[in-house]
């Protein structure tokens, strides 16, 4: 049976992971090669880079971050943030990673999506919807805006909308971020989640507001959601992945543990 | 010597890498001499199934694989180098594959399984539930876990060659073995331990 991810997420500025990771046991936790590895040994289902540097010009950095970590941790790889052109995603492709995540290039242009699509396979083309709720809490049904920079500015774009545009498109995988929820650790945007997963036929990836492995357990039954991603709680050993598969499992979700059986 | 395929067809260094990590020399390579005097070859490949074949042909590769197949080396095929060895696949229209295999490459049928609930591609880690013993499965546990990322899969003619088998909706093929060829949908070199065993196993199979 295929199995709900677990992601742990790095964010990556100048080749260094930022918003710190406090492993006891690592030489370098700022070294985001070495935390790639720490997880693919943690038995995490997947990895994920956002790079969150602000100039073009380093691009070379994120790439050997990318080719060195592709290179030791056998395990599949997603790495986003600044991607704008075909080239880059060929540059990341070959450095090694498996699947590039592409957000602000999609909303100014939906062909490029197409073109990325058609030229590298849908299965490594991931759009990132960054939603934000529009309606006032008391409004039903909620609706949810496409936001771009980091949720500063407003695009009037539906997301579930987005979400099946994308798809459309060529999208391989919708990573879906909540800006409402991103940061707060006090769960998953259920309802957006729950809305965009039915909406799709492709999968997605629920992304903004862990804090508990409850949390996690609810993104993935109640939000549908075929993959959770999270920063701070597995950085921060709050859990460990593999507490983390352990507490899903006994849930009844179907979730690869770490000593390899279900 | 280890032969791994470079046909522009996705990243081989993780798979190259993954060979080196279990103490096996691999490069990547284009070159038909290289090809021939290689004891073991791998073909990799992720994206289009029409782009494989043209690349393949366009490269010069077609022949230099058949001979490699028919010379009786070690043949591990991955994800699209799996796919391609049958006669057919129903992506983007119909294209015609190497035919070492009878068979076709068809896609999950979306209504089918979104009916499931269940999302294409198929992305993620699934069991393989073993159908015939091969020297690549050696201590790997049945039912264990490997990354699979795809859309389509093969159905052989021959049942004899189907290795193992998982199920994604329906129950699919999800790597074969016969004689010297082994070749599987998901992607050992992204499967952690238990894909760093089959090529292992791939590198000491004689």
């Amino acid at each position: 049976m295929l199995t709900k991810r677990i992601i742990p997420c790095l964010d990556v500025k100048d080749g260094r992971v930022v918003k710190g990771v406090s492993f006891v046991n690592l030489r370098d936790a700022g070294d985001p090669v070495e935390v790639a590895t720490f997880y693919d040994q943690a038995g995490a289902d997947e990895l994920c880079f956002l790079d969150i540097t602000a100039s073009h010009e380093n691009r070379g950095i994120l790439l050997d971050v990318v080719s060195h970590t592709a290179e030791q941790a056998f395990m599949p790889l997603t790495v986003g943030g600044g991607v704008r052109t075909l080239d880059d995603i060929r540059q990341l492709l070959n450095a090694g990673a498996d699947k590039v995540s592409i957000n602000t290039a999609a909303v100014q242009n939906p062909d490029f999506v197409t073109e990325a699509a058609n030229r590298f396979g849908t299965q490594c083309i991931v759009v990132a919807v960054d939603a934000k709720q529009v309606t006032s809490p008391s409004e039903n049904p909620p609706r949810w805006e496409i936001f771009t920079h980091g949720g500063r500015n407003p695009t009037g774009l539906d997301a579930i909308e987005w979400a099946k545009h994308m798809e459309a498109k060529g999208a391989g995988e919708i990573l879906l971020t909540s800006m409402d929820q991103d940061g707060q650790q006090d769960g998953y945007d259920l309802p957006l989640t729950a809305a965009v997963s039915d909406a799709v036929s492709i999968p997605v990836i629920a992304s903004g507001g862990a804090g508990t492995l409850e949390h996690l357990y609810d993104a993935l039954a109640t939000g549908k959601a075929d993959a959770v991603l999270a920063a701070s709680i597995f950085h921060f050993l709050t859990f460990s992945v593999a507490e983390a598969k352990t507490y899903l499992g006994s849930r009844g979700l179907p979730i690869r543990q770490v000593n390899g059986n279900e | 010597m280890i032969a791994i395929i470079d046909y522009e067809m996705g990243n081989l260094r993780s798979v190259q890498k993954g060979f080196e990590t279990v103490g096996h020399e691999a490069v990547v390579t284009r070159d038909p001499a290289i090809i021939d005097r290689a004891s073991h070859v791998v073909l990799p490949g992720v994206g289009a199934f029409g782009d494989c074949v043209k690349n393949l042909t366009q490269f010069g590769l077609v022949e230099p694989l058949r001979r490699s197949l028919s010379q009786g080396k070690p043949f591990l095929g991955i994800c699209l180098g799996l796919q391609v060895l049958f006669t057919e696949s129903e992506e983007f229209g119909s294209h015609q594959g190497l035919d070492i295999f009878k068979g076709k490459v068809k896609r999950f049928s979306s209504g089918e399984h979104q009916d499931k609930g269940l999302k294409i591609p198929h992305m993620g880690w699934n069991t393989i539930d073993i159908q015939a013993p091969s020297p690549l499965l050696k201590e790997i546990e049945p039912e264990s876990y490997v990354y699979f990322v795809h859309s389509y899969y093969i159905e052989p003619v021959e049942p004899k060659i189907i290795c193992t088998e998982t199920t994604y909706g329906i129950t699919f093929v999800s790597s074969i073995a016969h004689d010297n060829v082994f070749a599987c949908q998901f992607h050992p070199e992204k499967s952690q331990r238990v894909g760093l065993q089959l090529l292992r196993n791939f590198g000491a199979w004689n």
